[in-house]
């Protein structure tokens, strides 16, 4: 049988909620070494839901927001997106960059901060998952897109497509000062690394 | 007179009789189908996600596949009175969001439900008489049912009809 986020038994949801909420959390740890303040955040909301509802949680299908792909090589392998709101990504860019931001419009300079934000994350966030399950794991080259909503998430809910009509969303909710950033991690592991992952974490 | 305005989600289709119009937001690689009776006014548009159900085990949802959905589709349209023979197609979406140095297969998905839809339409002999696929921006599309129209929007990639 395929495994997929639908047939999955509730310990390994939880299980799996589990390693995404360590992983959000190693993620803003790194966030916040790297922009040297402290960074503050929620207890990450992990949720399985249907292709259809994940763009409202954004916002809308036509909502801007700013998607970093990645993908995963080694033990197993997948695809990992991280995806924010448009104006979370110029909070974390203000954040990153302080007085030399300017303008509303992303510059090269912008897209490579971001590409880089997201490079810190992914990577603190798959090291996490590495360190847990004890799999070698290595992130690709960081592609940015910034458009609408529906569209930056048509490409992980496509590789998921594969497997099933739902996906796992992990929604992290980070503060540094009076500023606030939303972002959304999806771990797409490829259909034959789903079971692996399991099995590596004693539930498969 | 005002008619419905009926929203096509991701993996989803729908067909309707005039006055209607049939939305789609935020396109990015899938790839929106949109046929038309002109004669009888009647619409159906799909959002297709994928090009092909024949190597996929979890294929129960028709309309997320290029080959099947076009069907389904077409059936649709029959029950609400639409003559097969004279239906036209116009196509949008079918991007490729993020351009990764090494273009593996997974990344040239747009381009090939672009291809698959083509492929489906050809069998059924209806003929693609508009498009506005590829590149690398997501687009909502609307589908009017009084003339057929296709309006597209995009982020910082203009509007255009169709």
């Amino acid at each position: 049988m395929t495994i997929n986020y639908e047939n999955l038994n509730s310990i390994q949801l939880d299980v799996l909620k589990e390693l995404g909420n360590i992983g959000a959390g190693n993620a803003v740890t790194a966030l916040s070494k790297m922009i040297n303040k402290r960074v503050n955040m929620d207890v990450p909301r992990v949720e399985i839901c249907e292709f259809k509802e994940v763009p409202e949680i954004l916002g809308g299908a036509e909502t801007p927001v700013a998607g970093i792909y990645f993908r995963v090589n080694g033990d197993i392998t997948g695809n990992m997106m991280f995806i924010l709101p448009i104006n979370s990504a110029k909070v974390l860019l203000d954040m990153l960059m302080g007085p030399f931001r300017h303008g509303d419009d992303f510059t090269e300079m912008d897209i490579s901060a971001m590409e880089e934000i997201g490079n810190i994350l992914a990577g603190a966030y798959v090291s996490s998952l590495s360190g847990l399950t004890g799999m070698r794991l290595a992130i690709s080259v960081p592609a940015l897109a910034v458009d609408m909503a529906g569209a930056v998430l048509s490409v992980p809910v496509i590789q998921y497509g594969h497997m099933g009509d739902s996906v796992m969303l992990i929604e992290t909710h980070f503060f540094e000062g009076d500023q606030s950033v939303k972002g959304n991690f999806f771990l797409i592991p490829d259909a034959d690394s789903f079971e692996k992952l399991l099995k590596r974490l004693g539930v498969a | 007179m005002v008619g419905s305005v009926i929203k096509i989600g991701m993996a989803d289709l729908s067909a309707a009789r005039d006055p209607s119009v049939l939305i789609t937001l935020g396109l990015g690689s899938c790839v929106g189908i949109c046929l038309y009776d002109p004669i009888n006014k009647i619409i159906g548009m799909a959002h297709v996600m994928l090009p092909s159900s024949a190597d996929i085990k979890n294929n129960g949802n028709k309309a997320k596949f290029a080959d099947t959905a076009i069907n389904v589709l077409i059936e649709h349209m029959s029950d609400l009175g639409a003559n097969r023979s004279r239906l036209t197609a116009k196509i949008a979406g079918g991007a490729q969001m993020f351009s990764f140095k090494s273009a593996n297969d997974l990344m040239r998905i747009g381009e090939r439900n672009v291809e698959a839809v083509k492929r489906e339409l050809e069998k059924h002999s209806i003929p693609v008489i508009a498009e506005d696929v590829g590149g690398n921006y997501g687009r909502s599309i609307e589908f009017d049912s009084a003339n057929g129209e296709l309006r597209i929007k995009t982020i910082g990639h203009g509007k255009k009809t169709i």
